[in-house]
């Protein structure tokens, strides 16, 4: 591609105004490619710039697991906030994880093309759906369902819980991880197949012993995504898990996400500019939690991918 | 022998369970957000903007969140397209080491999974240190710097899959880099491009996290960029947690229309990703 050869020669003024034109344009495309990685970092930076004041005010330690979260009175513990999140996560994760896994299984192994095909196609628009309309799914739906089950189990809850927040959550995210499981599931090569059912084994059988296993770190990297996803999510969960400040003791109880604080109180408290700090290290947290996640998924999948091509 | 038939039926058994599950979830959200604001739809509800004591249940309609949010996102869409295109053909391998390009894909990952709740905060220090308020350019840088991962990363795939054979045939009858990436790669990446612009469109007007403190909300259709503005998703969010049965008929019918503008904008994109792709070479 490098003209090399054509240097020795006189250019035309066509060459050489093509040649400007390939520089600029190269250049041009090099710029646009510093400017999307300056601007993570510039993401990145400006959080950490504003979380400053109340890192160097409260010793970190304190600061995330101190359960005392009273902003009038200068005490940050952004803990209730973190076990809200991972709670709340973790149950949608719970609940979501083996639905996935078997209806992905079912669609990669079991299904004909064109079953699969069309349904990949349904789970992907639906995978668009904002995430607001869960939420509001959820208010009419879940709430008054997870405050039945309350009844039932003798604890007394609104319905706005922790658990109705985990099954909005596992919700929104069964879509995400079928749509990337199916794709490492086919990833997995024919003969692979072909060799455990010439064995004798069943279609569960060459599933159970080969396919999973070959699938497994894709599989991994595409709930680790799912976790990622869900970790972050904000307005589906803040309208129906009650932000309540305090550790949940059970699923009935409410739970406040790191999400849902920032939502429910960042751009009321300027005046208070270490509140704002703490709101900003709830920010810093969940953008480093996520990045490291989905970094560590994508590049197994990228590797996964290469080793496929 | 009758143990491994029983296991396979009941793993069989347990997967159509959860995959009519899924379906069952998912179709119902579209049922109940349909039958919850069919019964609210209607003209005034879509043409008007409130008219005052909107939020106790007064008349008017949903106008300024409809037309609010197709202003906030075609802003977004048009601006992040501009950056998104050119990053994405300079991923190309001819105009960088395969690191460089690797390691911005992996920023755009990243970038594509960071909580849109973080855009927003981010958003809004950048604001105050312009000195902006919450307002309808606010909300389109933020829902910008939203949609510019989406977009980059979709084209970013359908430039990849383009077959380096083409471009080595540009390239042997002399075309240079930009050339090639003009007449050929763009014109074979048209529709994943195209399903990119789409796909982003869809994530952008769904998006409520990252314009709740940049866009603002208000009861007029803005007029000027400065101007706060309303959008769908924020209509839901304010308006679904009223006790008054009107306020909340409100909140059904925006959720209606958000979630049909999302479904229509998904299928175009699948589909025309589908129409488009016969004039490609493969």
């Amino acid at each position: 591609m490098k003209e090399t050869q054509m240097k020795d020669r006189l250019p035309s003024r066509q060459l050489r105004k093509r040649r400007l034109q390939e520089w600029l344009g190269v250049v041009a495309g090099r710029g646009v490619l510093i400017v999307v990685n300056v601007l993570a970092l510039g993401i990145f930076c400006g959080l950490l710039w504003k979380a400053g004041p109340i890192l160097q005010a409260i010793p970190l330690c304190d600061l995330l697991f101190s359960s005392d979260w009273h902003p009038l009175k200068n005490s940050f513990g952004l803990f209730p906030f973190i076990v809200g999140t991972l709670a709340v996560t973790g149950l949608a994760m719970l609940m979501a994880i083996p639905v996935c896994l078997l209806a992905s299984v079912y669609l990669a192994e079991y299904a004909g093309r064109r079953f699969r095909e069309l349904a990949r196609l349904v789970i992907d628009i639906l995978a668009g759906i904002p995430s607001v309309i869960y939420g509001l799914c959820g208010i009419l739906v879940i709430v008054p369902f997870v405050a039945w089950l309350g009844d039932r189990a003798g604890a007394a809850t609104t319905g706005y819980s922790l658990l109705a927040g985990g099954l909005v959550l596992a919700v929104m995210v069964i879509p995400f991880i079928i749509s990337i499981s199916v794709e490492v599931l086919r990833m997995v090569p024919d003969p692979v197949r072909e060799s455990a059912l010439a064995l004798g084994a069943t279609r569960w059988e060459t599933v159970k012993y080969v396919v999973l296993r070959k699938a497994k770190r894709g599989l991994l990297a595409a709930v680790v995504l799912g976790f990622a996803r869900a970790f972050g999510e904000t307005m589906a969960v803040l309208m129906v898990v009650g932000n309540v400040a305090e550790v949940p003791a059970s699923v009935f109880d409410p739970a406040y996400p790191l999400p849902a604080l920032i939502a429910n109180n960042y751009g009321e408290v300027m005046s208070i500019p270490l509140y704002d700090a703490a709101l900003m290290t709830a920010a810093l947290i969940l953008m480093l939690v996520v990045a490291f996640f989905s970094l560590t998924a994508h590049y197994t999948l990228m590797r996964i991918g290469a080793a496929n091509e | 022998m009758k143990s491994r038939k029983r296991e396979e039926v009941f793993f069989k058994a347990l997967m159509m369970a959860s995959l009519t599950l899924v379906f069952l979830a998912l179709t119902g959200i579209v049922a109940v957000i349909a039958a919850k604001g069919l019964s609210s739809l209607n003209l005034a509800m879509i043409l008007e903007t409130p008219k005052g004591g909107y939020y106790l249940g007064k008349e008017g309609g949903i106008a300024n969140a409809i037309i609010g949010s197709l202003y906030l996102v075609a802003g977004a869409t048009v601006l992040s397209l501009l950056i998104s295109l050119p990053v994405a053909l300079a991923l190309q391998k001819e105009y960088l080491g395969k690191r460089f390009a690797d390691i911005t894909r992996l920023v755009l990952d990243i970038l594509w999974g960071t909580p849109s709740i973080v855009y927003g905060a981010f958003g809004f220090v950048v604001m105050v240190l312009l000195g902006l308020r919450a307002s309808l350019l606010g909300g389109i840088i933020v829902l910008t710097l939203l949609m510019i991962p989406i977009m980059a990363r979709a084209m970013d795939e359908a430039v990849r899959l383009v077959p380096f054979e083409l471009k080595e045939m540009a390239y042997a009858i002399g075309a240079n880099r930009i050339e090639t990436t003009l007449a050929v790669v763009l014109k074979q990446a048209l529709p994943g491009i195209f399903t990119g612009v789409i796909l982003a469109f869809g994530r952008g007007i769904g998006d409520a996290a990252s314009i709740l403190f940049t866009a603002g909300y208000t009861d007029e259709i803005p007029t000027s960029l400065l101007d706060p503005v309303a959008s769908l998703p924020l209509a839901v969010f304010f308006q679904s947690g009223t006790p008054v049965p009107e306020v909340q008929a409100r909140a059904f019918t925006a959720a209606l229309i958000l979630l049909f503008i999302v479904l229509v904008v998904n299928i175009i994109a699948r589909l025309l990703g589908w129409r488009f792709s016969r004039n490609i070479v493969r």
